[in-house]
């Protein structure tokens, strides 16, 4: 696929773990449902099962993690089992309150991208249609 | 202006009266030692008010402090005579992390404490149910009678007021109760908080501080506050929050009109209980954010204040002094808080904290520059502290009552606050009150339009926010603390310890209390909190008190309306 796709972009925008602080993830939601693209929005506290489940059953390209509250640590388990149930080709975003030494960590265990406070609406847009793209192309190859 | 001495003694008008009647009040309240001066020398009286001629006005709609409209201050002698209390919230780690952190903070100055759970506790559920990599990173693993005691060991708990960050169905005053009873502390000693009771703010806005659903949470707040009443008289059941909806995107005065909409559903709810608003108000307290738009925040608190102290009077017939007072707790906003250049962050917290000392709070916690990173870490703590002590002793903010009172901008903006915030609890009273309204989503709805108004200012450059959107810089080494992450050796001896605990109880008891528990909660005639402090003497953890009300009361979901 190609950058030019009609296909619009499956973004699933979720929170994971115990904090269900959920301004920023209902910005970001905004954002992409006004630039087009699906979201998928559910409420806080999924469980990381409940979030493969849905990703797969949703078909989503991209999923964006919203993390006030050390939630993040849990994304390298999430990493893995999308891996496991053969969602590999899933891009995944992390927004929200990240320590720069776990930024570092998150990203090795495969998280496209880490987005922090200030972060602005074209800065997100732009970087969840590339990466919609790359998800979308990955899976073609599959 | 006035010379208290001179016009106080002369009698005549009306003004005088009240001025007269003011201090008495504030004589009672301040021994007034030696005359306070600046550092020219001069004589800095506790209070300025205009002249009759020159505002004839100022009774009805400003007053003394202490009475009338309250909108200069609930008490005669406000920061002149006791400052506010510094309630810095912490919790981390296991409990003897806390104990040795609230012991050191005390020691800096810090005049209570509030204690914050780790999340898995805000869930209901005990350590060992949890991801461990998320034990103790955002509080204290607080699950037994234990947990609490360690926490607090070697703390006067009869002597110093304590916040409790317990929402509803305030498990950890509990277990706060049962350790003081095993001190031999008897309750009525016990002083402080209940913070995170407002259910419905939390449904409303964090979806971080419920357990059970609306309705249950419902009955047991007001078991609880019936109980309270009898039982532990100083403490403080019910704390309004504003907070956590601002937080979320509500504006100042949004939040204001949503909060005191809050109150009032809750005073009616109290009323339909037959208990009598007097009394129970006199123990109502709210909680706000601090943000750094200064006037506007100033004039929210003095607005607030003002329709309060009328509010309870017309709706509730209110005629007790005490009960008119509009306490709260404020906290500085951290939404306002930059990730870039973060030293700058100290500066905007004594901006917001400013504000909020000038619009008259009774305790303030100051932010940590760093907690756009990570829950905050010990060195900005003792920075956030410090600001306030500064901002105490060496910017003289205490030295007069309501100094901003009287400006016309800040007046006129208390008028615009106070009417954009009577529009909000207007149309909250059309939707039916606020439960009604946040079960419909209807608040809800206005709060995250209002928080995408702002990002869209933000982002089109319309708010200046320095360093994000204006004057940038290169990144450069920012000079943070390590992050300050639990070990989980630790906390495998928090899940060790529990498991423990639970072998070493008279399991026999925790049953029957439980099941006496269960009764309670199907009765409407019998007390679900009563039962609850039970089965925390018997040795009930909180995630087994709560799964069993979650059974009977219903399970809290988030009401998100996206």
């Amino acid at each position: 696929m190609t950058l030019d796709t009609v296909i619009p972009a499956r973004v699933l925008v979720t929170k994971i773990g115990l904090d269900g602080h959920d301004r920023g993830s209902r910005i970001v939601a905004a954002y992409l449902r006004d630039a087009g693209m699906e979201v998928i929005y559910t409420d806080p506290w999924q469980k990381l099962e409940a979030v493969v489940a849905l990703a797969l059953q949703e078909d989503v390209d991209v999923i964006g993690i919203s993390s006030l509250a050390t939630d993040h640590l849990l994304v390298p388990k999430l990493m893995k089992a999308l891996d496991e149930a053969g969602l590999g080709h899933i891009r995944v975003i992390v927004g929200g309150i990240v320590p720069a030494e776990e930024e570092a960590d998150l990203l090795k265990a495969g998280v496209s991208r880490v987005f922090h406070p200030g972060s602005g609406r074209e800065e997100i847009v732009e970087a969840v249609a590339k990466l919609a793209v790359d998800a979308a192309d990955d899976r073609t190859d599959d | 202006m006035n010379k208290i001495d001179a016009k106080v003694h002369s009698g005549g008008s009306d003004r005088e009266t009240a001025a007269r009647d003011w201090k008495s009040g504030y004589q009672a309240q301040v021994r007034e030692g030696k005359t306070v001066r600046n550092r020219s020398g001069l004589e800095i009286q506790p209070l300025y008010w205009p002249d009759e001629e020159v505002d004839a006005t100022y009774d009805a709609k400003l007053g003394f402090p202490g009475s009338g409209p309250m909108t200069r201050g609930i008490y005669p002698s406000m920061h002149r005579g006791r400052t506010w209390t510094q309630r810095q919230l912490i919790g981390l780690g296991r409990p003897e992390d806390f104990n040795g952190r609230i012991k050191k903070i005390l020691k800096s100055g810090a005049s209570a404490l509030s204690i914050i759970p780790c999340n898995s506790v805000y869930r209901g559920v005990d350590a060992n149910e949890v991801e461990p990599e998320l034990l103790g990173t955002c509080g204290t693993v607080i699950n037994t009678v234990q947990d609490m005691d360690i926490s607090l060991a070697d703390i006067p708990i009869g002597d110093i007021s304590i916040g409790l960050n317990d929402p509803n169905p305030f498990t950890m005053l509990a277990q706060l109760l049962i350790v003081a009873e095993q001190r031999g502390v008897p309750w009525s000693k016990i002083t402080g908080t209940s913070n995170q009771s407002d259910y419905i703010s939390h449904f409303v806005a964090n979806h971080m501080f419920y357990r059970l659903s609306l309705t249950g949470a419902r009955r047991v707040q007001l078991d609880a506050i019936e109980w309270l009443a009898e039982n532990v008289p100083n403490w403080n059941p019910l704390s309004v929050v504003g907070q956590h909806m601002q937080q979320a995107g509500a504006t100042p005065a949004q939040a204001m009109g949503l909060t005191l909409s809050s109150a009032i559903q809750y005073a009616e709810d109290c009323m339909a209980r037959g208990l009598e608003p007097n009394k129970f108000l006199e123990r109502f307290t709210f909680f706000f954010d601090i943000s750094i738009s200064f006037f506007e925040e100033v004039a929210k608190f003095r607005a607030g204040r003002r329709i309060w102290a009328r509010l309870v009077e017309e709706r509730f017939g209110v005629s007790n002094l005490r009960a008119k007072r509009f306490k709260f707790h404020a906290q500085t906003s951290g939404v306002d808080l930059t990730r870039q250049q973060p030293l700058n962050n100290i500066s905007r917290v004594a901006v917001q904290a400013m504000a909020g000392i000038l619009g008259g709070l009774q305790s303030l916690h100051t932010d940590g520059y760093d907690e756009v990173f990570t829950t905050p870490t010990e060195g900005p703590a003792k920075v956030a502290i410090a600001t306030q002590n500064i901002l105490k002793h060496e910017a003289g903010l205490c030295d007069v009552i309501d100094p901003l009172g009287g400006s016309y901008y800040v007046e006129t903006l208390t008028d615009q606050m106070e009417a954009e915030i009577l529009r909000v609890i207007a149309e909250i009273d059309e939707q039916g009150g606020m439960f009604k309204a946040v079960e419909n989503g209807f608040v809800q709805k206005a709060i995250g339009e209002s928080a995408l108004g702002f990002q869209e200012a933000v982002d089109t450059g319309e708010q200046i926010v320095v360093g994000v959107n204006a004057y940038q810089e290169e990144e450069e080494e920012t000079v943070l603390p390590a992050i300050d992450r639990p070990d989980p050796d630790w906390m495998q001896g928090q899940i060790d310890r529990l498991a423990a605990y639970k072998a070493n109880r008279d399991q026999g008891g925790v049953t029957t209390a439980l099941s006496d528990m269960r009764t309670a909660a199907r009765s409407e005639s019998e007390n679900t909190f009563a039962a609850i402090v039970v089965a925390t003497r018997a040795g009930a953890t909180q995630g087994e008190i709560i799964a069993v009300l979650r059974d009977e009361l219903g399970f809290g979901r988030p009401l998100v309306v996206a």
